[in-house]
């Protein structure tokens, strides 16, 4: 499988009135296509930054991001983001949340807006579809979220803890949604979290940052039995990757 | 919908205790508007107040109706209401393009803010005798004077809108590589529609202070030149009566505006 993300030395500095903060220095790792890949490191270290560089919002400092061997300079249809809380806009129905990418990307065709509406069908929104978001569970309107990150066809999803607000038992069924419907329509990702089971239980890859300024400490493939985050939570190598990673975390 | 017979005998009793305390305030609020009004003309007609010094209800509603009888009152009332008005929607409309200027350009933000925060705090009507002098001592003046009190307060309502859009929602927009102006129009213009609302009533009472304060400096017709004119010649009748009828136009033109707010938050749900 041919690489479709290549991030070479990145490294990330900016200033504030006091200081000069070295947040990342010399980041390097590869992402396979339909890989899913996990970055998990102490709170503060960057993790968001990373995605952000990725998805053309911020200059790296130094070093260079490549999609499909194409250097990132700004925002690329290629990506889609999805961030921690689901930000549908209240005065749009679900319907036309999802139309959202399709409106700024000026790419609002029949075509694609019969998509959308085939994705929120095929995803248990059908009956949704008009009605606005507060009417909608939690779980619900993070599925929505991830459909209209889908509509416009990304190739990469970018996925900054896409589950922290959401309560406990909402969050392991909302893992397992998200992760089959990534899977089905077999998308590369890249997940941000401070989660270890969260990371273990969805990724091919595991990659472990260092604290700030922030490197790879190391890069794990789990390879964990089981088709679901909630199948490989029942694994019996799962809790022995929770205590690798939580102690490289700690250490 | 329940059916009303399947609700249980608690949550009936919870009903009717939501619906007693109901008519209980009403009741109070009419009764304090009531008992009021008659105490006032009762001690008024027992010369226990000097009504030529107080006035009393009777008075004033026979004022309200010989001046609606002579037409006066519809004259007065339309100056005042044109004035108000005009210095309404323009202060609005002008208030909205600068706050918009202002949050695109976070430059202009900062170079304009003090000057910002001394306008608010400048008391406008210190400013009446240059306005006289620019603009004569007609309705130009006072829509002016509206214009002044309103449009300074609405530009920073109206700009604590824009400037609370969520940063997580621009980013997300960003993303999706939307420009200035698609976050603007997607995003900004329709999450500040309730703060356009409440700076709409904000700007209804400040409009209203503006035409009044501005008939009080300069003007030969209006609500606010009767109350002048009353109070001059000592006639406390026709000034209560002009300021009961600014009264009801107030509150009928607030009253407007949260008729607009329910259909605006409906639209929305």
């Amino acid at each position: 499988m041919k690489k479709i993300l290549e991030l070479k030395n990145v490294s990330l500095t900016y200033q504030t009135a006091t200081d000069e903060i070295n947040a990342i220095n010399g980041l390097s790792f590869d992402c396979l296509e339909g890989d899913f890949v996990s970055i998990i490191g102490p709170s503060g270290c960057g993790k968001t930054s990373i995605l952000s560089m990725i998805a053309g919002l911020l200059e790296p400092s130094s070093g260079s991001i490549r999609i499909d061997g194409k250097e990132v300079t700004k925002t690329n249809s290629s990506l889609g983001y999805m961030l921690q809380k689901d930000h549908l806009f209240p005065w749009r129905t679900i319907e036309k949340n999802v139309y959202l990418p399709l409106e700024i990307k000026k790419i609002n065709t029949k075509e694609k807006r019969e998509y959308a509406n085939y994705l929120l069908d095929k995803y248990g929104l059908k009956d949704f579809k008009k009605k606005y978001p507060e009417q909608l569970s939690g779980g619900m309107r993070q599925r929505v979220a991830l459909i209209r990150t889908l509509v416009s066809n990304p190739k990469i999803l970018l996925l900054d803890e896409p589950f922290s607000a959401l309560d406990s038992q909402t969050r392991l069924s909302v893992n397992n949604d998200v992760y089959q419907i990534i899977k089905q329509e077999k998308k590369t990702t890249v997940l941000v979290t401070h989660d270890i089971s969260e990371a273990i239980s969805m990724s091919d890859i595991i990659i472990v940052l260092s604290d700030r300024p922030s490197k790879v400490k190391n890069i794990h493939k789990p390879n964990i039995e089981g088709d679901t985050p909630i199948h490989k939570r029942e694994s019996k190598n799962f809790s022995k990757w929770f205590e690798i990673l939580w102690r490289e975390l700690n250490q | 919908m329940k059916n009303k017979s399947s609700y249980s005998p608690q949550h009936l009793l919870y009903l009717r205790k939501i619906k007693r305390e109901t008519y209980l305030v009403n009741f109070v609020r009419i009764a304090i508007l009531v008992v009021g009004l008659l105490v006032w003309e009762l001690l008024a007609r027992l010369n226990v107040i000097d009504s030529f010094i107080t006035s009393c209800p009777s008075k004033i509603f026979s004022t309200i109706y010989y001046l609606a009888l002579e037409d006066n009152l519809l004259y007065h009332l339309s100056v005042t209401l044109y004035e108000t008005l005009l210095g309404f929607i323009i202060s609005v409309i002008f208030a909205y393009v600068i706050a918009l200027a202002l949050w695109w350009s976070e430059r202009l933000r900062k170079i304009l803010e003090p000057y910002l925060v001394v306008l608010n705090s400048l008391p406008k009507i210190a400013l009446g005798p240059i306005i006289i002098v620019w603009c004569g001592s007609g309705s130009k003046a006072i829509i002016f004077m509206a214009i002044l009190i309103t449009i300074i307060v609405a530009i920073i309502s109206l700009l604590n809108g824009f400037m609370a859009t969520d940063e997580d929602k621009i980013t997300l927009l960003k993303s999706m590589g939307a420009n200035k102006f698609q976050i603007l129009t997607k995003l900004v213009v329709p999450g500040s529609l309730p703060t356009l609302i409440n700076t709409l009533k904000i700007s209804v009472g400040m409009s209203w202070i503006g035409s009044i304060m501005g008939e009080y400096l300069v003007s030969r017709a209006g609500l606010g030149y009767l109350i002048v004119y009353g109070g001059q010649v000592f006639k406390l009748d026709l000034v209560m009566a002009s300021t009961v009828v600014l009264c009801f136009l107030s509150a009928f033109m607030y009253f407007f505006v949260s008729i607009l707010e329910k259909i605006v938050i409906k639209n929305r749900k």
